[in-house]
């Protein structure tokens, strides 16, 4: 596959690492934002070839690790309407809520359905007038043009029976978060290259500057990693802090203007809970006015919550980068994929999971 | 022959181009739809007979016995149906134990309001598929469920076979060292299921790699010393049977991520929707752990039939006492492949 | 963040009423994309897809100065692509052996 193969490439990851050896001179502590990322850094194997002094560290960069407790729970409620129609992306269906996720309200008779693109719910809703389509819109600023789009399609197609469930976050008060916690021992941020294909990434230089932190924004393949991480251990080595861009391809400083317009046009900041992490200033969007009849919180008027969260659960921690998963005490053994207590370990990018599926074992976590 | 339809049967509906329950029940209804559409299809004396079991001749060497279920949604995608696909599923079941395959028996689960029109069709599939494989089906029944306790259609069978003479093929017998053949590409079948189900809007040229295996396997496997163990990979694709043979044997394998052949839009729609081809459904491939001494030329041999042009060693077994799938990725680092849990749900984030 | 995957776009599909939308190639698997964030591409420019719209069109240019660098016998402690800042002299104390 063009554009993606050539990231791969066996032999330009082998230099990259070696002059990545050749850069480190002392530990330094990197932290990649986003979940994809992480997948692919664990599932390639790359943390466990990188110099030994480097720490990779995974941030709360998966959206359905830090989609809060109480949302799954209104998702299951809607879902468990009659006539709803509840169409979701396919890793939320086995995040615990209170009582269960959406795969087993599927098994109880709720019409749940897995659809690659929010268009798609909205294409359900023209083909079933008579039903309620509601779509579980979670994700970062990468997939909220994906979820306005779909808004505005419904409003062209003159789509009444759809609507929103949204909880749609953003990375740079997460990554401000975890800058601010006293404990912080990150010291460079590999930034999540398709967020900052539509933001653009004039955020970052602002957290660059204030905390003194380098920052590249990187791709998803070996390649970029190795790449991205390189640049940072350069000007961390040189005692540099700016903003630079490995995913040039793909992200132009200002960012993408129709998604961000778009965007603008559906949705407008909030604060927002996330889990494990509480509640952050500013960190989420919600519908505004104009689109507030999509809202599916209000169209299906649900009664306050009271979500408790499982006290076991350190998702928290892990989504701050201050533990890695297997120094929780229940990894691997109350948690697991199967019974999970938290959405780290459920969704394929969460930081508990991938250490599950790829990098369990002491015996093959070796350098090889 | 009685004229008088029971009380408990619905209203008799002449030339009904739907299942009724009536259908199942044993009537004037079923006779006809046995007539009508099973028999001309499947004709077999036995069959004819319509005895509740048949009788068969006897078996020359050890009979194996093999049974499975079938559902698959949408019923006919590229490459084959869910009566293609009992046919070869039951005989790739009875190969891999190094058994031919003579006789399968068919019960039929039908939901209420599934058109006669598509029961037919299913059934020609069936029986063009045994034709294809030299099987006899020589017994079958049919139920009716209402409208809604199964979806459209759901078949059992039972397969007989006969073990080929000198065939010892074991789990215990997989050892250290030996390699691991897959016969072709992977993957095929559950991405083909997936885009024909039309709920992801992908498009691609591709056929389910749904076929019956025992003519490659008498050709090819069936004569090669070194031949420790066979599994056809389906639901759970191959990481399900690397993890049966770890879990039975108490071995450690490792695959090497590079060498796994894969078709070009498998791979793209599994990058696209996040999927990992090895835990991807097949219906018509093999994986087979045999000695190192012949694991060459077996690819060879396998590679010189049709279905086998794409075989190839994609591992090893790499130890014992710890049961465990490794992968080693293009840059050289191992990672755990996990058990399947569950369909794998395409992911987005 | 999330999946986005690179695909070559083949047509723009022509709507009455909706977003615009194009057919989008992944070596040999083909979707409907919406095409509303990318309105400058043109079939044959290769766009990345995420949760099915376009979120950027590639920039061929800049890919292929990047790729170009990288495979250079040598070049990874010594030219930059233009928009990069440059290191200080002490990232890279020796100049970097071929091995």
């Amino acid at each position: 596959m063009r554009y993606l193969d050539e990231y791969r490439d066996p032999r330009l990851a082998a230099r990259l690492l070696d002059e990545l050896r050749r850069t480190v001179s002392r530990p330094w502590t990197i932290m990649e934002v986003c979940g994809g990322q992480t997948h692919t850094l664990l599932r390639s194997g790359l943390e466990q070839l990188v110099p030994r002094g480097l720490s990779m560290v995974h941030g709360p960069g998966c959206p359905v690790c830090v989609t809060p407790q109480e949302t799954i729970d209104r998702a299951l409620l809607i879902a468990a309407q009659p006539g709803v129609i509840f169409c979701s992306f396919g890793d939320m269906l086995r995040v615990p809520g209170s009582e269960g996720n959406l795969l087993e309200a599927r098994a109880r008779g709720a019409d749940v359905r897995i659809v690659y693109s929010p268009l798609d719910a909205v294409q359900i809703a023209r083909q079933h007038r008579d039903r309620q389509v509601v779509f579980f819109a979670v994700g970062f600023e990468t997939t909220a043009p994906a979820t306005a789009l779909a808004a505005r399609q419904a409003r062209l197609w003159q789509v009444t029976n759809f609507s929103l469930l949204v909880a749609h976050v953003l990375v740079p008060p997460a990554m401000e978060a975890i800058l601010q916690a006293p404990d912080n021992q990150v010291q460079a941020f590999l930034a999540p290259g398709h967020v900052c294909t539509i933001t653009g990434f004039e955020a970052y230089c602002d957290l660059a500057a204030r905390y003194r932190v380098p920052i590249v924004v990187t791709g998803f393949e070996p390649v970029d990693l190795l790449e991205g991480i390189l640049w940072a251990v350069r000007q961390l080595e040189a005692g540099r802090y700016r903003v630079e861009n490995q995913y040039a391809r793909s992200v132009r400083r200002q960012g993408n203007r129709e998604a961000q317009q778009v965007v603008a046009e559906v949705y407008e900041v909030c604060d927002r809970t996330w889990r494990g992490l509480g509640m952050l200033a500013q960190s989420g969007l919600k519908l505004r006015d104009a689109y507030a009849d999509l809202d599916a919180e209000r169209r299906f008027a649900l009664p306050p919550s009271r979500s408790k969260e499982n006290a076991e659960c350190r998702s928290g921690d892990v989504l701050r980068g201050r533990i890695r998963p297997p120094d929780c005490p229940a990894f691997g053994t109350r948690c697991t994929p199967e019974h999970p207590l938290g959405a780290p370990m459920v969704s394929s990018e969460g930081a508990c999971a991938a250490y599950w599926h790829y990098a369990r074992r002491q015996a093959v976590g070796s350098r090889s | 022959m009685s004229q008088f339809s029971p009380p408990a049967c619905p209203v008799p509906h002449e030339g009904a181009d739907r299942i009724l329950l009536a259908h199942g029940e044993g009537g004037r209804l079923m006779r006809r739809l046995i007539r009508d559409v099973f028999l001309p299809a499947l004709d077999h004396p036995q069959l004819r007979a319509r005895a509740d079991g048949a009788c068969l001749p006897p078996v020359e060497g050890t009979p194996v016995v093999s049974t499975d279920s079938f559902v698959v949604s949408p019923l006919f995608f590229p490459g084959g149906s869910i009566g293609s696909l009992a046919v070869y599923g039951t005989v790739n079941d009875l190969a891999v134990c190094g058994a031919e395959p003579l006789y399968i028996s068919v019960a039929w689960i039908v939901e209420e309001g599934l058109p006669v029109a598509v029961l037919s069709r299913i059934v020609e599939d069936l029986a063009r598929a045994a034709r294809t494989c030299a099987v006899s089906v020589v017994t079958a029944d049919t139920k009716v469920v209402p409208n809604g306790a199964a979806d459209q259609v759901f078949l059992t069978t039972t397969g007989i076979g006969r073990l080929r003479p000198g065939i010892q093929w074991d789990v215990q017998r997989v050892c250290v060292g030996d390699r691991i053949v897959v016969s072709g590409p992977i993957g095929d079948h559950g991405i083909a299921v997936l885009a024909a189900r039309g709920t992801l809007g992908l498009e691609l040229d591709l056929a389910s790699d749904s076929a019956p295996l025992h003519e490659l396997i008498g050709a090819t496997l069936a004569h090669s010393p070194g031949v420790h163990f066979v599994r056809d990979p389906t639901r759970g694709g191959v990481a399900a049977v690397l993890h049966e043979v770890t879990e039975a044997a108490q071995v450690t394998l490792e695959i090497e991520e590079a060498a796994v052949p894969v078709r070009d839009p498998v791979r793209s729609a599994c990058e696209i929707l996040g999927l990992d081809p090895l835990y991807v459904a097949c219906e018509g491939r093999l994986v087979a752990f045999v000695s190192p001494e012949s694991a060459s030329s077996i690819v060879r041999l396998l590679q010189s039939h049709p279905l086998g042009l794409r075989a190839a060693s994609i591992g090893q077994v790499t130890g014992r006492g710890l049961a465990e799938v490794h992968v080693r990725s293009p840059l050289g680092a191992l990672r755990v492949l996990d058990e399947p849990a569950g369909a794998p749900l395409p992911r987005i984030c | 963040m999330c999946l986005g995957i690179p695909g070559q776009l083949l047509e723009r599909i022509e709507e009455e009423v909706g977003l615009p939308s194009g057919w989008v190639d992944f070596a040999g698997v083909r979707r409907r994309v919406c095409l509303a964030c990318v309105p400058e591409a043109q079939p044959g420019d290769y766009v990345i897809v995420h949760a099915g719209i376009a979120i950027s069109r590639i920039d061929p240019v800049e890919a292929e100065r990047v790729m170009a660098y990288l495979h250079r016998t040598g070049a990874l402690a010594e030219e930059l692509p233009a928009d990069r800042p440059e290191p200080p002299a002490k990232t890279s104390p020796e100049p970097l052996r071929e091995t």
